[in-house]
């Protein structure tokens, strides 16, 4: 019964045609580059603006820098304060949002086609005209470090932070986005404005508008953006990553039942000619839920866990490959094994012709499901944009994965991932 | 709402407050809704969107915490996980593979008042879906083999969602301490006592309780024809015989009489605040004015207080006078079991205590009962529900959970319709009078988080387990 509607679905399915987005682009005046989708089915507009202004901009010394200067930018600005800030938008229904990573800081706006113009004029102030008041930074920077104390207590941050300081070494991408306590204590008003200075620079702007506008209406949205942010030069590259040469293994005790475990290495860059072949052999191997071999291993024949991933993270420069998994921690050294054993056998043997079809029927068919919203259309653009990713990276995206075989995942497994070397942080071991 | 998920985000104070404004959502003219009963007493509603060509598929049964028993807790959720265990024409664990293999997203959760299935797929996948949800709702095998592996997952989810939180721990002390009779009191992961003594025998006497197409709503949302659905609905779960539930025994909190206080003692450095007060939710049958307008009163009074970050506790507690690094409110109109506690809850700034916080609430809360609120207050409140009546039609998703929700909890998703109109209509003195009649100390229970230095050396406290 079952087979029987499956082959009939596959044969519907196989008679569509794929249309992905219809993405413009352009550079406005000011040198930032613009991508645009338009769709009046909702009476909604959504625009992002991304900067290469993540936490990978912070040197040690100002570690937090990049957060605290992103998120100080919508608490005062243009002579208006938070509580006025904030009730701009909340007056008018609007929603502002963002968010950071080591590469990037994003503001993101979404409202009412009908109240665009205040939106936008509020949104155009925190971009243009941030004050960063001095009393807000400091109360700010109580709460942040607040946060911070109460994070080096808990098993799963305090795993994330010796993971990525284990991984990165020197390099920025093992600076924690939220600071240090010293750091944060130590950011002065001046810090926040000369970082914007530097890294909000409209050259290296990128914008992404998707919703209930016109192109000419988007012309004018993005040249508005892109003129009054700062006529700095472009923001330069990030440095390399050194790949590690030898295995890491750092053991804290923790009064938690579970131990938290995390093991890696650094990844995979954003338009990596592995990208591919990596993306859908570790959907086989952790990354696809409840089918992936992690999963059906660690979880579903032994019940040693609730929760046990891969995934890669492709960002600017190598982002982190993570294996994770919370256990009890009696059992945490079996576990352990369990996962090691797992990923070395998948890197040795690869995986079978069965597996890869899986794989590939799952991420193919499932296309229509990460364009079914203009919030995640929105996502799309902003990493296409922001990575210099092909603009028909979505339409092509159902072949890439296609092309994909078996030979390619080993031999590109073996080649990137090196158990060897790996980093391997157990928080709350017995 | 907890669930199969392998998520990993962590939760934090908000998600307490996920169920604000959640239903405060009318359906534009163009979304309409419609809803069909089967033969055998199921409900299918169908809500077309032709924006993208995928769908959403949900089945929700009239099945959670709040139907469990004593010894039992947590039977509802360990019964969500073995629902992936197998049937006989889909053997364990291959629900999962060939919902993936259909490019298919899936996963369920249950809440005090539901269990929920989902799918999400490119729309000709669709009839795949309802046929394997009809399989498992009819044909569940729950073996002892199999129960003997999920029940140490689900154990480990407890462990990491509510053993090693201190705030979840906090949570699970006040809500035992609010409800001291109603089912509300116990926690829908289940207390780790029963799950060490829980049996396949516990998992499968639910199944046969419970799931039966007469306690269960078919949501179908995305790009599909209504017809169709309904054909297919029919063609799958049709042939499903009903059977006669358990009896429900009317559960009734009686009234508080009396402040409860309880301090939690856990690993960690910030303490944590949660006050809460009974309240009504919406009535089947309002019986008086007030039993109609009041739970509307108090949703667009959670507004006031925390609706934005310059709504009241957040401007004054955190940002004009920072005795709080966190603050919020929240309440939800509606709840399966007809019983709510308006909630209020922060963390104290450095130097500050949970008793300074406490108490600087209770003052915001004087002033509302003194002043009420202003028009700009109410005006921003409306303005938030209008907006988010038309943000989310752009999630499918979203929109199956408010129907399925409101069919499940028994109000019916009509009250969708009608909900934003009665927010519009409340008034600062329906804000005052709800704020004096329900947030009074003989009404109020507190939970604070006693924070402990960390010994690395430290084993777990508490008694050793029975098993």
């Amino acid at each position: 019964m079952i087979r029987y509607v499956l082959l009939i679905a596959f044969v519907v399915f196989s008679g569509i045609t794929q249309a992905a987005v219809k993405i413009q682009h352009w550079q406005t005046i000011s040198g930032s580059k613009v991508l645009f989708v338009e769709n009046h089915d909702l009476p909604i507009m959504d625009i992002a603006v991304n900067f290469p202004a993540g936490s990978a901009r912070d040197t040690k010394q100002k570690a937090g820098l990049a957060g605290v200067t992103r998120y100080m930018m919508a608490l005062g600005a243009g002579g208006m304060n938070e509580e006025q800030i904030t009730n701009a938008f909340a007056d008018i229904g609007a929603v502002l949002g963002g968010e950071l990573d080591a590469d990037r800081a994003a503001f993101k706006l979404r409202t009412l086609t009908s109240e665009q113009q205040k939106a936008l004029q509020t949104f155009n102030t925190i971009l243009h005209k941030p004050d960063f008041p001095d009393a807000v930074l400091q109360r700010e920077k109580q709460r942040i470090i607040a946060g911070l104390k109460e994070d080096e207590t808990k098993p799963d941050s305090i795993a994330n932070k010796a993971f990525m300081r284990a991984l990165y070494g020197e390099h920025p991408y093992a600076l924690d986005e939220d600071g240090e306590v010293d750091t944060i204590t130590a950011l002065k008003r001046e810090d926040l404005q000369s970082f914007y200075q530097q890294y909000y620079s409209a050259k290296s702007a990128v914008i992404a508008l998707i919703g209930d506008m016109t192109e000419q209406q988007a012309h004018e949205i993005t040249e508005q953006i892109s003129a009054s942010l700062p006529q700095t030069e472009a923001v330069g590259k990030l440095p390399e990553v050194t790949l590690p040469t030898a295995a890491v293994e750092q053991k804290t005790p923790h009064p938690a039942s579970q131990a938290h475990i995390l093991i890696g290495q650094p990844g995979i860059k954003r338009g990596d000619p592995d990208y591919f072949p990596l993306y859908v052999g570790n959907y086989i191997l952790g990354g696809g839920g409840f089918v992936s071999r992690l999963t059906e291993e660690v979880r579903e024949k032994r019940g040693l866990v609730y929760s046990v991933y891969s995934y890669f993270v492709p960002m600017a420069q190598p982002g982190p490959f993570e294996i994770g998994l919370q256990t009890k921690k009696e059992q945490a050294t079996d576990a352990l094994k369990l996962v090691n054993e797992t990923v070395a056998k998948f890197i040795k043997n690869g995986i079978t012709e069965k597996e890869l079809k899986a794989a590939k029927d799952n991420i193919t068919g499932g296309f229509p499901l990460r364009l079914d919203s203009n919030s995640k259309i929105l996502d799309y653009l902003n990493v296409i944009g922001f990575y210099g990713l092909s603009y028909t990276y979505l339409d092509e995206f159902n072949k890439s994965i296609e092309q994909v075989t078996a030979a390619q995942i080993k031999d590109a497994f073996n080649r990137r991932i090196k158990p060897e070397n790996f980093v391997t942080v157990v928080v709350g071991a017995q | 709402m907890i669930g199969k998920s392998l998520n990993r985000k962590k939760l934090n104070n908000k998600s307490r407050f996920l169920a604000f404004l959640v239903i405060a959502m009318p359906l534009l003219a163009w979304a309409d809704i419609q809803e069909f009963k089967l033969d055998n007493g199921m409900k299918v509603v169908v809500q077309e969107d032709h924006r993208a060509p995928v769908v959403v598929s949900q089945v929700w049964y009239r099945a959670g915490a709040l139907d469990e028993v004593n010894g039992k807790t947590g039977v509802a959720h360990v019964l969500e996980h073995m629902m992936f265990k197998g049937t006989k024409k889909v053997p364990a664990g291959q629900f999962s593979r060939i919902i993936a293999a259909a490019g298919g997203k899936e996963n369920a959760f249950t809440g005090m008042d539901y269990t929920c299935y989902f799918q999400q797929l490119e729309k000709s996948k669709l009839p795949l879906a309802l046929e394997l949800e009809a399989d498992r709702m009819a044909n569940l095998q729950i073996t002892d083999e199999e129960f003997a592996k999920e029940i140490k997952v689900v154990m480990e989810e407890r462990r990491w969602r509510t053993e090693d939180k201190p705030q979840s721990k906090v949570n699970e002390q006040f809500q035992a301490m609010a409800f001291t009779e109603h089912p509300y009191a116990r926690p829908v992961v289940g207390f780790m006592n029963d799950l060490e003594n829980m049996t396949a025998e516990d998992a499968r006497e639910w199944y046969r309780n419970w799931y039966a197409p007469n306690n269960a709503t078919l949501v179908v949302v995305g790009d599909v024809s209504t017809q169709d659905v309904l054909k297919l609905a029919n063609k799958f779960f049709g042939s499903i015989k009903p059977h006669k539930l358990p009896e429900r025994k009317p559960q009734r909190e009686p009234a508080q009489v009396g402040e409860r206080r309880a301090i939690v003692k856990a690993p960690g450095k910030l303490p944590y605040l949660v006050m809460g007060f009974h309240v009504p939710t919406l009535q089947d049958k309002p019986s008086t004015p007030e039993d109609e307008w009041e739970p509307y009163a108090l949703d667009v009074l959670a507004g006031v207080l925390s609706g934005n970050d310059s709504a009241r506790l957040n401007q004054k507690l955190v940002r004009d006078n920072p005795i709080a690094v966190d603050v919020g409110a929240g309440y939800d109109s509606t709840s399966r079991g007809r019983e709510a506690l308006f909630e209020l809850v922060g963390t104290p700034s450095e130097g500050k205590t949970v008793a300074e916080l406490e108490q600087a609430i209770l003052e915001q809360v004087e002033k509302v009962k003194a002043e009420g609120a202003t028009q700009q207050e109410l005006d921003r409140v409306k303005a938030a529900v209008i907006a988010a009546d038309v943000y989310k039609r752009d999630s499918m998703f979203y929109q199956g959970m408010q129907v399925g929700q409101l069919e499940t909890m028994g109000y019916g998703w009509r009250l969708l319709k009608i909900y934003p109109e009665k927010l519009k209509a409340v008034t600062s003195e329906q804000i005052q009078a709800v704020a004096k009649k329900y947030l009074v100390k003989d009404n109020m229970t507190v939970a604070t988080l006693d924070p402990q230095t960390i010994d690395p050396n430290a084993k777990p406290v508490g008694r050793p387990h029975s098993h």
